[in-house]
């Protein structure tokens, strides 16, 4: 199995017309995912990359049996566009836009937290399960099927962390970027909850950064529930405090949030640290290896 | 976006939050007629700089004078303003350069009960904007969370319903606030609320809110950022911002749509995505080098915005060597490829450019380098490219 989405998964794209939209979708599909329609209000009635467009999500569920779909609608719409497709009764969401009202965010988070639907992003590279189904913007090519689990704050410390896995021979079961924005719809927890129950998955890695307390709260809950090995990585061990968090931001977290508190955390948690970015595909070996 | 003190407060008063009168002089004869404006025994003139510890903070050059200074005369409040006008203003945020105080609010002054502290922000972890308030009105709150975390206290609010009265009458009681302070307080709080949703904010804070001597709450400070991704409904506000008070090399690659942070290294790093960018950062120092800056070029940016990011880093005098580090998704390396030529043909490169290129699009990105005259030292992975550019940096 995997986790999220697999070759049933039945995909649209909200955004299909536009131009990151239409170039990502082509490449889904010649990833060999199972691309149904696209959704783009207004041009219902056309087709894209020969897939139809609706106007709506709903026509592209009652019509193609869609139930996953990737958002790459401007800033502005993004919010109506996810609660269009939660409405809609999509189940897997990935918000790939960049650049989101963190307000709007608010409103959709508390709106769809008790709904049967798992919303990746905004912000986000996507969500791939390889050699089944592609929803995002991630490179293709790096992905290889196999056993770990991957998880990550970051798009392209995704990509890294992955073409290492790859090359060493170790392929991954799901691939998961929840978004750089301050309010995300996944956490690390609902992540790790799916993979520990995931057969497939006999080790997971999560890649994190620097700011909030997902990744303690994360520490505290492997230690708790996760039995497969996990090995971690945090970006940002060198960067200057204060730069993008404003004062009070670092209160909410009770001071909480530098690289080495968290590093602390996951390894108090029995969690292998990547000391390097380089070395983050070694350091699931260890995991594993530690774990026998 | 961050805005100034008066500017913040003038906000309040609009939406009819409880600040002093204040005026803004711009010359000591402004601050003199303000002070007599205001007609009050006394005053306080406040320089206007885009950071905090202003109250502790000197004027470079001339440390008898404070950024905040308590007048009792229209022609106290004129030397002030003179010592202030034009000079550096040094604190603990603006680092030893200072920064220029092109205004000063002379303020009337008010009878202090008690300092308190507000502010709200976006809380990640419960998915809400927090109000939190503490009887440590005036300290650094980030030593107050550190050192007494039970003296602050935190109420969630629902964007669209706002602040509850139950919820500010329970911060009332938890402050020890009674009487008609509670309504004044409830006013402060349920407006201030409302306007952190109205104007799309990230971070408002009110530090000190005061309790006056006749039991009103006020404003002795404020200080307002805004969300960046929700200026496109909020045009009025733009016009709040004071370039001058940015780096310029930040202005310039935030009109280019990039993420730019000016450091004090002397390797120049051009990565997509802000995780690999602090990671490569990270991977620079592990391997004996200084990062110049954190540049994140994000997933839509174009030939055009890409050199335009060589160039900054390029002008940059401090940069010894530059290191390209991309793993395309959204990024295609050959938008990298051809920005390279670009920025080759505009500005030249006069230090060794290691490039990295990894994910879509690659084999014809590295083709377009390969097939074109610019010296390049390409690297396979991260450890490669991290010590290239560092032996690079320390050659040259």
């Amino acid at each position: 199995m995997s986790i999220l989405i697999d070759k049933d998964t039945r995909l649209i794209c909200q955004g299909i017309t536009g131009k990151a939209g239409e170039f990502h979708s082509k490449n889904c599909i010649d990833y060999g995912t199972n691309m149904v329609a696209g959704v783009t209000p207004g041009k219902g009635g056309q087709t894209a990359l020969g897939l139809p467009v609706y106007d709506t999500v709903v026509e592209a569920v009652e019509q193609q049996g869609a139930n996953a779909s990737m958002i790459f609608v401007p800033p502005p719409f993004t919010a109506d566009a996810i609660l269009e497709a939660a409405d809609a009764g999509i189940k897997v969401i990935a918000a790939i836009t960049e650049g989101v009202p963190v307000l709007d965010m608010v409103r959709v988070y508390n709106r769809i937290k008790d709904m049967d639907v798992h919303l990746i992003g905004p912000n986000c590279p996507g969500i791939i399960t390889p050699e089944a189904c592609k929803m995002g913007i991630m490179p293709g090519y790096i992905h290889k099927r196999g056993k770990v689990g991957v998880m990550s704050r970051s798009g392209t410390l995704t990509y890294e962390a992955v073409w290492q896995l790859t090359n060493l021979g170790l392929g991954q079961t799901t691939c998961v970027g929840l978004g750089g924005d301050p309010i995300v719809g996944t956490s690390f927890i609902d992540l790790l909850k799916m993979f520990q129950a995931d057969d497939e998955t006999e080790a997971i890695i999560m890649m994190g950064e620097i700011g909030g307390t997902a990744e303690e709260e994360a520490a505290a809950f492997v230690q708790e529930h996760v039995t497969k090995p996990v090995a971690a990585f945090i970006a940002g061990r060198t960067a200057p405090p204060g730069k993008r968090m404003g004062h009070a931001g670092a209160i909410i977290s009770g001071g909480k949030g530098t690289a080495e508190e968290k590093i602390t955390a996951l390894e108090a948690a029995g969690i292998e640290v990547a000391q390097s970015p380089a070395d983050m595909g070694e350091a699931v070996v260890r995991a594993m290896k530690r774990a026998g | 976006m961050k805005i100034h003190e008066f500017q913040a407060k003038g906000l309040l008063r609009d939406a009819g939050i409880a600040v002093p009168d204040s005026v803004v002089a711009r010359s000591p004869e402004e601050a003199s007629a303000a002070f007599t404006k205001l007609g009050g025994p006394i005053a306080v003139v406040k320089a206007q700089i885009h950071a905090g510890g202003r109250g502790k903070g000197t004027i470079k050059g001339n440390p008898d004078q404070r950024g905040v200074q308590l007048v009792k005369t229209a022609d106290e409040a004129a030397a002030v303003a003179k010592n202030l006008l034009g000079n550096e203003l040094v604190t603990i945020q603006t680092g030893p350069e200072g920064k220029k105080v092109q205004q000063v609010l002379v303020e009337a002054g008010c009878e202090i009960d008690r300092e308190l502290y507000l502010g709200i922000v976006v809380d990640r972890g419960c998915g809400m904007p927090v109000l939190m308030v503490s009887s440590e009105g005036g300290m650094d709150i980030e030593e107050v969370a550190a050192n007494t975390p039970e003296k602050i206290f935190k109420e969630p609010f629902c964007p669209d319903a706002g602040l509850q009265g139950y919820q500010v009458r329970k911060l009332c009681h938890r402050l020890g606030l009674t009487g008609a302070t509670v309504r004044s307080a409830e006013k402060f709080m349920r407006g201030l609320c409302k306007l952190f949703v109205q104007l799309d904010a990230s971070l408002a804070e009110i530090n000190p809110l005061v309790v006056t001597k006749s039991g009103d709450v006020i404003a002795l400070d404020a200080k307002i950022s805004f969300d960046d991704n929700a200026m496109f409904r909020h045009a009025p506000l733009a016009e709040l911002r004071d370039l001058s008070e940015e780096n310029p090399a930040e202005v310039r690659a935030g009109e280019a749509g990039l993420s730019f942070v000016q450091l004090e290294g002397n390797i120049g790093c051009l990565v997509n995505g802000a995780g690999l960018a602090m990671s490569t950062m990270d991977l620079i120092k592990l391997h004996g080098g200084e990062p110049a800056n954190f540049l994140d070029v994000g997933g839509g940016a174009q030939v055009d915005a890409v050199t335009e990011a060589f160039r900054i880093l390029l002008s940059d005098k401090n940069v010894k060597a530059v290191l390209v580090n991309i793993f395309g998704g959204i990024m295609r390396c050959t938008t990298i490829a051809n920005a390279v030529l670009e920025a080759y043909k505009q500005v030249g490169f006069n230090v060794p450019l290691v490039v990295r290129l990894e994910g879509t699009e690659v084999e014809e990105g590295r083709k377009i380098l390969e097939q074109s005259d610019v010296d390049i030292i390409s690297a396979e992975g991260l450890t490669d490219a991290a010590k290239k550019v560092v032996a690079a940096a320390g050659a040259a």
